[in-house]
């Protein structure tokens, strides 16, 4: 077991964990926010994506033990108290989900696209949407939507 | 604005899943939980003769290994296939016993053998890799047609050739009768693509027995928590049903693929009983390859005939469909009574005849997949047609609207009577929206690109909600196709309506609110939808086949329309009026042209205060419902694709996509638009990316999202979605169903695109890059490349 | 997953002598193929060595024509830096293309390098610059450090701790993803270096990974443009066949690919 402490939703937490436990079992399983999910075991899907240090990482491919030291921000730390996020706003809006278990990874992906093209001062077009979707598999919407969502968040964040 | 039928209201379940508020399965913690790891076979078909659990049962935190002998002598049954179908001879389908964990022989890779319940995951997975089973290994057979040859391995003693059934429909005489005097006959031979369901949400079950309350609760991922209560009790003796309580909270996506009833949820029931812990299985994506119920897998061949005025006089399928190594719950329905049934597509056809053989391989059980038959059938007429127009040299469109079904009800000769359409409508509303006139020039500025440009359609029907119950009975169903609805006015005024259907993305929180806000004018914040929970819920069908709406919806009506009619009675004493003279709207309840006004919450209250009711009224305002429709509902549409193939890679991209989809009536139309694009998104999946692979040796290629192609947002487009709707006369709200459209109208449109582009029509699914590029090579359409 | 242990090394000393103290212990950078295959129970290291921490092998200097980019470098961090874009905006646009925005997040130039997945996209652009690869014990020339399928010339306890090459005059990437995983079925980075010499690198086709094309090379060397290679050969015998496509289907790939990243590079 190897202690491990980092910051979650702007919190301190600590836990012991064995070192092969994924963040993603560390941010279910210990810290019961079970808002990012596991959606296949290969590293594709997207399903638990969310923020180490500002960038967009999939927690079920990241030990918890490199993350200790970190900030972490998961779906549940996106809204701002009770103001939803503007993505979360724009999901809702544009009906941009359906089952739901995609949509924490997406939301945290789009975050984190919507940020660096701000950043870098391009463009985030359709053909850019989808292309920085590529690692968020979603089965229920067939994208449509979810691109409207993400054009729609980009633009009120803009 | 109006919350009530057709408006466009956001979603009242988004803000949990938008904030991770949701609750699925694998999100459930109870105490003194362990989990479950199965131990699976490596072979595609061995008999087992002996398994050596010395080693993992004294392994770290480990609870328990168990096994099929013991399952068996606890009297757990095996799992069974509930719709009977009779071959043409009259002899019964040939159902192979079933285990949830094998006993003596595996047959397909991902069969149960033993399962470890350990205090963790890990520990749980490292002691099932310490179980040593011995395993004989034996020759096994994956393809449906090699099945059925002499001397292929056989996997089930009953099911002599590995045959299941052979059945008909239709008259096999007359078709083909019809189609030697045709002037123009068209052969094909088709393949429509294995598929995994892939619900991003993995299955999960936790499963809780309370030795003191000698009761059983069960999480699970389940489409129909009702029915897996009944399967559970009735058929596999798990616990009698008042002693079981099923809850299906949040389900990430279905599909069809969580209707069944599969040995995971079975073993930690009955796990939880011998370990008198809570037992916890969640599937991981490797598993959900192997074990989910796949989809589709048949192999056909058809022959169409036509007059010399371009009308069609026959058609004759003939169908092999892989049902896998075991019989799964609806397995046998889907090619028979959802299949053949809807071989006459849109067309006004007086000769049908399908043959259909299903038949046992060493390969996962397949079920129902989005559509269900439905996609296989359409893909049968919607191919043949499009190849019939290219050989007649008439434009697709006309071919079809020439055949189209006009007046109704029309009788097919395949079971089905359509009711109500008007499919020149929707072909009329794709070629204007897909600038249908114009393709021509587009595919010659496409070629300047150095692309090949296709167009293509498919103008799909499908039939939804199966019913009336009773008719179902006589073909063969093991249940009634009704559902339940109840509705609660609480004193205050707000309402709760139990339903038997399940969301599991549909957004019934939202649309079934919306049918109390259209009655009552309620806003939809002050209803809330109850679903998924034996214990909350009276018994209910579940949600599969697009029948939440056309069934579901219907038993809400019903239980609306009896709490409206005490309503009334109660405001008329009140009011000391007639009934009759009451009318409910904008949650007031009062009579036309007077002032005699009351707040419909004042009527609830005085439903419940009783003080002032109509004399031997009972106090209460709750109503419930059953519905048993009168018949199948049709919705119907065209689809038409439009694509760009690379001649140089065999890449396609679809450059346009439009649906005229007639669903009846709309309750929610930023919702059923939604359905489209899902159903589109898994169509177009089916016809470019995906196909669940087996090897000679019944080893799954396709096990994982490295290999099985995963339709992403950048393999689609932006989808243009109309509606020009008939309303479905049978069903008190006139609502079709519009989850499956998506997946059975798309296949065909994107293949008769593909090889329209490329000039060569011999083109199977999926089209991947490679094997595109391979019609192209073989068609001789000249490369940009060289 | 299996039992392992992890610890941070803060250089690349501490590195080597960590990974040696182990039973079978491996290095982990960004992790992302090392995890996946940990979680599929394939790899079972006794210990991690955390090398992505290490401040010596973060950063990327570009001096004149001279690049240089640490082994700790992200995909992320090489596809956006504007001095690699000035001298090889090749190599940004291949990073952009490796696996998705989240695994370029962590995944770094050393850790693909030292795997050599058959289908990564790096390995092309190694061999096609001619880079040379530094180590925590000497430097190698890309030529002689991919060896075969998931092989490197890399001992068990030397750590790939840069990357040099000289910028190229002219060079560009092309790909074609697979269409389930997005690996490259067919990756081709030409470039001309020194001397208007061509060099092309081919990843993701050959079944003994990845492979530099001599007949191309040669042409492109005398004519750099598409028409030089039109009847330059790929040896189908040479070629992956699998489920995705067979090797026919590569070979023309490998061709398509190599003209379409003539014509970009200009």
């Amino acid at each position: 077991m190897t202690s491990i402490s980092m910051s979650v939703n702007g919190k301190a937490v600590s836990g012991d964990v064995e070192d092969r436990t994924l963040l993603v079992q560390f941010i279910r399983e210990d810290l019961r926010l079970t808002g990012t999910h596991v959606g296949c075991d290969t590293s594709q899907c997207g399903a638990c994506v969310v923020h180490v240090d500002g960038k967009a990482v999939k927690s079920c491919t990241m030990l918890a033990v490199q993350a200790s030291g970190s900030e972490v921000t998961t779906i549940e730390g996106l809204a701002n108290g009770g103001d939803l996020h503007p993505l979360q706003t724009a999901f809702k809006e544009n009906h941009g989900l359906q089952c739901g278990f995609c949509t924490p990874g997406m939301i945290m992906s789009a975050a984190d696209m919507i940020a660096r093209y701000k950043a870098s001062g391009s463009k985030l077009d359709e053909k850019a949407i989808r292309e920085e979707l590529e690692g968020n598999i979603c089965r229920c919407t067939g994208y449509h939507n979810i691109v409207r969502s993400i054009e729609d968040a980009a633009a009120k964040m803009s | 604005m109006s919350e009530g039928i057709g408006a466009r209201v956001l979603r009242k379940e988004d803000k949990r899943f938008i904030t991770g508020g949701g609750r699925y399965t694998d999100d459930i913690v109870e105490p003194n939980q362990r989990y479950a790891a199965f131990v699976r076979s490596p072979h595609a078909h061995a008999k087992i003769k002996g398994i050596d659990k010395t080693a993992a049962e004294k392994m770290a935190g480990v609870e328990a290994v168990l096994d099929g002998k013991q399952l068996t002598a606890d009297g757990i049954g095996n799992i069974i296939c509930g719709w009977l179908i009779h071959s043409k001879d009259g002899s019964p389908m040939n159902m192979g016993a079933w285990s949830a964990l094998a006993t003596e022989f595996v047959r397909y890779v991902g069969d149960a053998v033993a399962v470890v319940i350990a205090d963790s995951i890990a520990n749980a997975r490292a002691a099932a890799e310490a179980v040593a089973v011995d395993y004989e290994v034996l020759p096994c057979v994956t393809r449906p047609d090699a099945a059925l040859e002499k001397g292929a391995p056989q996997l089930h003693p009953n099911a002599k050739n590995n045959l299941i059934f052979d059945w008909e429909l239709g008259d096999g005489a007359a078709t083909d009768k019809a189609i030697s005097g045709a002037a123009h006959v068209v052969e094909m031979d088709f393949t429509n693509n294995r598929l995994s369901p892939n619900a991003i949400e993995p299955r999960s079950a936790i499963a809780t027995f309370n030795a003191a309350e000698d009761h059983y609760t069960l999480y699970t991922t389940s489409q129909n928590p009702h029915l897996a209560r009944l399967v559970l009790s009735a058929f596999y003796q798990v616990a009698p049903e008042h002693k079981l309580r099923v809850i299906a909270p949040d389900v990430g996506g279905g599909f069809g693929s969580k209707i069944y009833i599969y040995p995971e949820e079975i073993v930690c029931l009955w796990a939880s009983m011998k370990t008198n812990c809570s037992v916890k299985w969640t599937s991981d994506r490797s598993e959900a390859f192997l074990t989910d119920a796949h989809g589709r897998d048949h192999i056909s061949t058809a022959k169409i005939g036509f007059d010399k005025n371009h009308k069609i006089v026959g058609l004759k399928v003939d169908t092999i469909a892989n049902l896998g190594a075991y019989m799964s719950l609806f397995s046998s329905a889907v090619p028979t009574y959802l299949y053949a049934t809807l071989l006459s597509g849109q067309y006004d056809i007086e000769n049908i005849h399908c043959n259909m053989r299903t038949v046992y391989t060493n390969t996962a059980p397949v079920d129902a997949y989005r559509g269900a038959g439905r996609p296989e059938a359409c893909f049968v007429v919607e191919r043949i047609m499009e190849t019939a127009a290219r050989k007649l040299g008439v434009d697709p469109a006309e071919l079809r609207r020439k055949n189209f079904v006009t007046e109704f009800p029309h009788q097919t000769p395949v079971i089905m009577c359509y009711d109500a359409g008007n499919f020149g409508a929707n072909l009329d509303a794709a070629l204007a929206a897909s600038d249908y006139a114009g393709f021509e020039k587009r595919r010659d500025e496409a070629a300047k690109r150095g692309k090949l440009r296709g167009i293509g359609m498919s103008s799909y029907i499908e039939a939804c909600g199966i019913a009336p119950s009773a008719a179902v009975g006589s073909l063969g169903a093991g249940v009634g196709l009704w559902e339940s609805a109840e509705v609660r006015v609480n004193p205050v005024g707000t309402i709760e309506i139990l339903t038997g259907s399940h969301s599991h993305g549909q957004g019934h929180e939202t649309t079934f609110a919306q049918l109390a806000s259209e009655r009552f004018g309620v806003p939809i914040d002050n209803v809330q939808i109850v679903h998924g929970d034996t214990d909350k819920v009276q018994f209910g069908m579940g949600t599969y086949g697009s029948r939440s709406g056309a069934v579901g919806m219907s038993a809400v009506a019903g239980a609306l329309d009896k709490v409206e009619t005490k309503a009334k009675k109660i405001a008329a004493h009140m009011l000391e009026v007639d009934e009759n003279e009451i009318v409910i709207e904008d949650a007031e309840v009062k009579v036309p042209g007077t002032n005699k006004t009351l707040g419909w919450h004042e009527v609830c209250l005085n439903a419940y205060m009783a003080h002032n009711l109509p004399e031997g009224m009972e106090p209460g305002l709750k109503e419930g419902s059953f519905y048993d429709p009168a018949n199948f509902t049709f919705p119907a549409g065209t689809y038409i694709c439009e694509v760009e193939v690379d001649p140089e890679t065999g890449h396609t991209d679809i450059v346009q996509f439009v649906a005229s989809d007639d669903f009846g009536t709309i309750i929610n139309p930023m919702i059923v638009e939604g359905q489209v694009h899902g159903g589109i998104g898994q169509g177009v999946g089916q016809a470019l990316l995906e196909e669940a692979i087996y090897d000679e040796d019944g080893q799954l290629l396709t096990g994982s999202y490295m290999d099985y192609a995963m339709p992403r947002a950048d393999d689609l487009p932006s989808y243009q979605v109309s509606h020009e709707s008939t309303l479905c006369p049978n069903n008190p709200l006139g609502i079709k169903g519009c989850g499956e459209a998506g997946a059975i109208g798309t296949p065909p449109a994107v293949i008769n695109a593909i090889t329209n582009a490329i000039g060569n029509n011999d083109l199977s699914m999926p089209a991947t890059p490679s094997k595109v590029w391979a019609a192209i090579q073989a068609s001789g359409v000249k490369q940009a490349a060289e | 997953m299996y039992e392992t242990k992890y610890q941070r090394a803060s250089n690349v000393e501490d590195a080597a002598k960590m990974l040696a103290a182990t039973d079978d212990g491996k290095f982990i950078s960004g992790g992302q193929t090392l995890i996946p295959t940990m979680k599929q129970r394939l790899a079972a290291p006794s210990d991690l060595i955390d090398v992505r921490n290490i401040d010596a092998m973060k950063g990327i200097a570009v001096d004149g024509s001279n690049v240089s980019i640490g082994a700790a470098a992200t995909h992320a961090e090489v596809a956006n830096s504007n001095d690699v874009h000035k001298a090889c905006p090749a190599l940004c646009d291949l990073a952009g293309m490796i696996g998705d925005p989240h695994v370029r997040h962590m995944g770094t130039i050393g850790g693909s390098i030292a795997n050599n997945d058959p289908a990564a996209d790096y390995p092309a652009a190694m061999i096609a610059l001619n880079a040379q690869i530094t180590t925590s014990k000497r430097t190698i020339g890309a030529d002689d450090f991919f060896t075969d399928l998931f092989e490197t010339a890399l001992e068990e306890d030397e750590i790939v701790t840069s990357i040099t090459f000289q910028a190229p005059s002219k060079a560009a990437y092309a790909k074609f993803p697979n269409p389930a995983s997005r690996y490259a079925m067919a990756g081709v980075f030409v470039a001309q270096v020194e001397d208007g010499a061509a060099r092309v690198g081919v990843t993701g086709a050959g079944s003994s990974g990845v492979f530099r094309h001599g007949e191309m090379e040669a042409a492109l060397s005398k004519d750099w443009s598409e028409a030089a290679i039109k009847n330059c050969k790929v040896d189908e015998a040479a070629m992956l066949s699998d489920l995705h496509g067979n090797a026919a289907y590569r070979a023309n790939l490998v061709k398509v690919m190599a003209k379409r990243a003539v014509a970009a590079a200009g």
